[in-house]
């Protein structure tokens, strides 16, 4: 990896969106490719990079879907493929939903570095996906200390 | 303005409900702005305010500067976007036994979220009157102070080591 790693950070829109973007300082002038859900938040990408003085950031939007909409579920998965093989990202950061953990997964397959952030709204157990994709996540969070075990989820802090 | 959000999800009819209830009763005085996903089967029609099913984020996030107070389910989103404004939030967590969400992690928000200037929690429509009343005085005499953009410090320079060296 060299010294300027390429990161996607992935979060469906919505909460799960909000939170994300609470951490950016954590990738604040590297290189970042922004995946959500919903095409509008492109516009606010644009501005908080700027805003913040990063470089322009890219941002790909994939369907929506929730874990009982198995059609849209399918069709989310093949379009995060698509968009991790294009951009073939060395870390993936995620505070979930279905879209980040497909990210995760896939990026895992592909060699990256991968990090997830459960939500916050999961306060008193671990969402499905987030207690699923702790053997794939390099660095495995929960943002509620009581949650935290020595074999993960850890806690390292919350968004708010 | 008084803005009442569901988020974009799922319905949440009994909370449009008893909001509808409430202005009939408590009279706020101010527009009421809706962005509600209506029910498939017999959605509710509020009497006293219109309702949109979708806002685009630039429309939200605008609707979202002028209202002073905000209204919604107890969804992570909102309840941070609220607090980062320093805009009064009543909250009302969402419940499984009434095919509201797939499990009761909003209830479990209400229960386990700290308390902050500006926010209020009800259990359910039951406490959400008294909750909006005082909500509404509150907002007579004072604004919350806002919270930061970003989260901790602290967390996000962990986190930036973990990226670049991949050691916590």
């Amino acid at each position: 990896m060299s010294s300027q790693p390429k990161l996607m950070v992935v979060a469906s829109a919505g909460g799960h969106w909000v939170q994300l973007m609470r951490l950016r300082m954590a990738w604040r002038g590297l290189p970042v490719i922004y995946l959500s859900t919903e095409p509008g938040l492109a516009d606010i990408v644009a501005t908080v990079t700027r805003e913040d003085g990063s470089p322009p950031a890219t941002f790909a939007s994939v369907t929506d879907a929730n874990l009982s909409e198995k059609g849209r579920l399918l069709r989310q998965l093949f379009e995060v493929l698509l968009v991790v093989l294009r951009y073939r990202p060395d870390v993936i950061i995620t505070t979930g939903a279905a879209p980040g953990y497909f990210a995760l997964r896939f990026g895992k397959l592909f060699g990256a570095r991968t990090i997830w952030i459960d939500s916050m709204a999961n306060a008193e157990t671990l969402s499905k996906s987030g207690r699923e994709v702790g053997k794939y996540a390099d660095l495995w969070l929960t943002q509620w200390e009581h949650l935290a075990r020595p074999e993960g989820p850890h806690y390292m802090g919350s968004v708010l | 303005m008084i803005f009442l959000t569901t988020g974009t999800q799922l319905p949440f009819d009994r909370l449009v409900r008893a909001v509808d209830d409430w202005v009939e009763k408590a009279k706020p005085g101010c527009e009421i702005f809706a962005q509600v996903l209506p029910a498939t089967h017999g959605p509710y029609r509020p009497r006293n305010f219109d309702t949109r099913e979708r806002l685009s984020p630039r429309d939200y996030a605008e609707i979202f500067d002028k209202a002073r107070l905000i209204i919604s389910h107890a969804g992570m989103g909102t309840i941070l976007t609220a607090l980062t404004r320093g805009k009064q939030i009543c909250i009302m967590p969402r419940q499984v036994k009434y095919n509201e969400h797939r499990n009761d992690h909003q209830f479990a928000t209400v229960e386990r979220l700290k308390d902050y200037p500006g926010l209020f929690k009800a259990r359910d429509e039951h406490e959400l009157p008294t909750r909006l009343d005082a909500a509404m005085r509150s907002i007579g005499s004072s604004r919350p102070e806002a919270i930061g953009l970003f989260a901790d410090r602290g967390f996000t320079d962990n986190l930036r080591k973990f990226i670049l060296t991949g050691q916590t």
